[in-house]
């Protein structure tokens, strides 16, 4: 994010118009593990898509591709649901 | 295509609410936000409560919005909808729109901003039969606040409100029956279900509820890792829990006929459930039995009455 | 501000000001029933009826939703009318602030009347000011002509690109909203064309363009956007008399900030917000055939609060005597202390709290200074 805007530069009623908002990078709140997927194992059943309360599971289509890291918070439900044990928490920096 | 597949189509690789918010880790509501809002097609306007949801989404100059979203107070979510709502009539009827399409607004409010403070907005604009949907995520209570009790937390539960100390047991009040009160409005649908491993029971009624002609409903359980006291990676078993236990019961009042969408295999009791969260954890302490055998009671009671009005068992 | 009395017809401000809302034909209008604002929701509530106006009318189930429905719509890019007055005010007053500072262009008429406690239904601005620091625009009408002139500009002024904050049209309770006088009216066409289309910046449903309108803000950006929200209405002062410019070509009325009467040579000066300034300058009438050098001054846009307009109409004045009907218990009336901020020392009575009339001879005695701080007030027994 860059610097803080002057009264002047901001959208009256203070209306934010997506496009020209930019999202904070939330991937720090983890703490020590973020979650790895093992594709031999991945099914496509995408309830880690579903399930994900940062929308940090990212699709190619309808199948899995990766986990957005600079907003996953690590709350491992991604895996607590992972049908077939494809995704285990690693240790960060891994 | 699986249901699934299907709320992933309806994305279009652009989800409803994306990352970068600050709701915590774990936290139950962006699922239910998604579940329902894939589970409709069409574009999606949301207006919002004041409430963790609204909080954590939208602190300016960021938004976690992909959809118009609007926020006023905390009181006020269903008189926004009502709004909007007619502002859509008025201005599709003069050819006011930039576009064609038909859409759905929905409103989210927790259990604060629907079961209390914004029981009488709502009430109106069901009463008007606005179209809308109103879906509240129900943590059973207050919980941006720090977890204080609402109408909707659950007798015997512990809040900062309500809390549990050598006198007092926690929340010594029944909670209301929202959904009920809901339905009494005579509105088209009104629902009651759960994300989590129920979230295709919530995208099918998601679904329902968008088609109606007229007012919907959804009242929507969410768990909250930190205001219920169980780690975030449990909240599956959580919810589940609560409906296996016939807790919180799945089921739909579509045009006045009621019918539960979800039975338990078998009815599972409510304590070892409440085990599993610390907000109840007083109630294993000795002293306790009554309030955990009135809770029992009364989860049996509501069931009987629920399954009755359902037309007996399925 | 003189109507036509060949063309005029006898209206109430009440009805004056449905004839106004029809013209306009707001798309949205969510109203909530209160004493004396009624005549407006109901006289337009007959018009959609009789398919003279074609707005959504939403009979919400509170003030505070009335409020809340109506920011919702205008921001969703539909123009909105409603009305209140009183406890209906105080009851949304956290939704005004709000429609303020998401600077929706909400047109309301507010029938002021007093504030509980006790329960009262009749005139005085307790109302308003409850407000006075919500952000919105606050245009004191004289009369039910003025009633229908401000409310035909309220539009153009709310939505004004630099603007674009809700418009408050005050009409004193029974005195204007329920009283006829002779109002003449603009055609209906020509209010069309004066209004024009409604245009907002983000309109809420241009599903193409998604935009978050109601943030939450930290210490980082709250003062900022409040600075913002401040400019804008510190603006609207210079479009208010630029619209009653135009809006005078149609009427041959011209409204403004402050109506000045007979202060050329002026030595005391009342200074009054409403209905009562009928009253004075009738008074300075009288007292001005007497030869004594008087005159009043009428403050129209109570917010923005014309200071600088103020200060030079009472440039010359040595007596300026504020009329207040409103209290700050424990504190100094609030249009006494803000023209005093604005313009030096004044003198400052409170009258016609609760609906007291204010009759020509009180106004003699405050011009002698004869009367007491609380003009009327009964303060021995006296027979019924």
């Amino acid at each position: 994010m860059g610097g803080l805007k002057p009264w002047t530069a901001l959208e009256p009623g203070g209306v934010v118009v997506r496009d020209d908002a930019v999202q904070p990078v939330t991937g720090g709140w983890r703490t020590g593990l973020r979650p790895e997927a093992d594709l031999s194992l991945c099914v496509d059943c995408l309830l880690c898509w579903l399930y994900c309360p940062d929308s940090a599971v990212k699709l190619d289509g309808a199948a899995f591709a990766g986990f957005d890291l600079d907003h996953c918070k690590g709350c491992e439900l991604c895996a607590a649901v992972c049908p077939t044990g494809s995704i285990r928490m690693v240790r960060d920096g891994d | 295509m699986s249901r699934l597949k299907t709320l992933v189509r309806e994305e279009h690789g652009v989800p409803p609410l994306r990352g970068g918010h600050s709701l915590c880790q774990g936290c139950g509501i962006p699922m239910v936000v998604r579940t329902v809002l894939d589970s409709i097609e069409g574009p999606k306007v949301v207006v919002s409560a004041t409430g963790c949801l609204e909080v954590a989404t939208t602190r300016f100059p960021t938004t976690a919005w992909n959809v118009p979203w609007l926020h006023l107070a905390f009181e006020n979510a269903a008189a926004g909808a009502s709004g909007v709502e007619a502002a859509y009539r008025a201005l599709r009827r003069r050819d006011g729109l930039p576009q064609d399409d038909e859409l759905t607004i929905v409103a989210f409010a927790g259990d604060g901003g629907t079961y209390d403070i914004g029981l009488q907005a709502l009430s109106g604009a069901l009463e008007r039969r606005h179209r809308f949907v109103f879906v509240c995520y129900d943590n059973e209570a207050y919980m941006n606040t720090g977890i204080q009790r609402s109408g909707a937390t659950p007798f015997g539960a512990a809040t900062t409100t309500s809390p549990a100390g050598s006198a007092v047991l926690g929340k010594m009040q029944q909670r209301k029956d929202l959904t009920a009160i809901a339905a009494a409005h005579g509105i088209p649908y009104a629902a009651q279900s759960a994300a989590g491993p129920h979230w295709q029971d919530l995208s099918v009624k998601a679904a329902r509820a968008a088609k109606a002609d007229g007012p919907a409903f959804l009242n929507v359980l969410a768990d909250c890792p930190l205001g219920w006291g169980h780690e975030a990676r449990v909240s599956p078993s959580i919810v589940g829990g609560a409906v296996e236990s016939c807790f919180w019961p799945l089921y739909e009042i579509d045009d006045g006929r009621w019918r539960l969408t979800y039975e338990p295999a078998e009815k599972q009791p409510v304590e070892p459930w409440l085990r599993e969260q610390k907000r109840f954890a007083h109630l294993f302490q000795p002293g306790a039995e009554d309030v955990l055998d009135e809770i029992q009671r009364r989860v049996d009671a509501d069931w009987e009455r629920l399954v009755e009005r359902c037309g007996g068992p399925a | 501000m003189a109507t036509d009395l060949a063309r005029a017809r006898l209206l109430t401000g009440g009805e004056a000001m449905v004839e106004a809302m029809r013209q306009i034909d707001p798309d949205v209008v969510p109203v909530y029933p209160i004493t004396p604002q009624t005549p407006i929701i109901q006289g337009y509530a007959k018009a959609i009826a009789d398919g003279r106006a074609h707005g959504e009318m939403i009979n919400v189930e509170s003030e505070h939703s009335a409020m809340s429905a109506a920011i919702a719509a205008a921001a969703a890019g539909a123009r909105t009318m409603t009305a209140t007055s009183s406890q209906g005010l105080a009851l949304m007053a956290e939704v005004v602030y709000i429609a303020a500072s998401m600077r929706a262009p909400v047109v309301m008429a507010l029938g002021n009347r007093a504030l509980s406690g006790p329960i009262n239904i009749h005139c005085d601005h307790s109302d308003s000011m409850l407000i006075r620091d919500s952000g919105a625009i606050q245009l004191f009408a004289e009369s039910a002509q003025e009633a229908y002139d401000l409310t035909v500009l309220a539009p153009r002024l709310a939505e004004h690109p630099d603007v674009l904050l809700p418009v408050i049209v005050c009409v004193d309770g029974f005195t204007i909203t329920h009283s006829a006088e002779p109002v003449e009216l603009v055609a209906d066409e020509q209010v069309r064309a004066f209004v024009g289309e409604y245009r907002i910046p983000h309109p809420l449903l241009d599903i193409a363009n998604p935009t978050t309108q109601g943030p939450f803000a930290m210490p980082d950006y709250y003062y900022e956007l409040r600075r913002q929200q401040a400019a804008a209405i510190e603006g609207s002062l210079a479009w208010f008399e630029e619209i009653a410019a135009e809006l005078q070509e149609l009427t041959g009325r011209r409204c403004g900030a402050v109506e000045t009467y007979r202060l050329d040579g002026a030595k005391r000066a009342l200074v009054c917000l409403g209905s009562t300034a009928g009253t004075a300058k009738d008074v300075v009438d009288e007292l001005r055939d007497a030869g004594e050098e008087v005159g009043l001054l009428r403050i129209c846009s109570y917010r923005p609060f014309p200071a600088d307009e103020i200060r030079t109409a009472l440039a010359d004045v040595d007596d300026a005597i504020v009329l207040d009907r409103a209290d700050s218990p424990g504190g100094g009336p609030p249009l006494a202390v803000e023209v005093g901020y604005a313009a030096g020392p004044v003198r400052s009575h409170v009258y016609g709290l609760g609906g007291r009339d204010l009759h020509p001879a009180d106004l003699r005695d405050v011009f002698a200074g004869t009367a007491g701080h609380y003009v009327g007030l009964r303060s021995e027994p006296c027979p019924a």
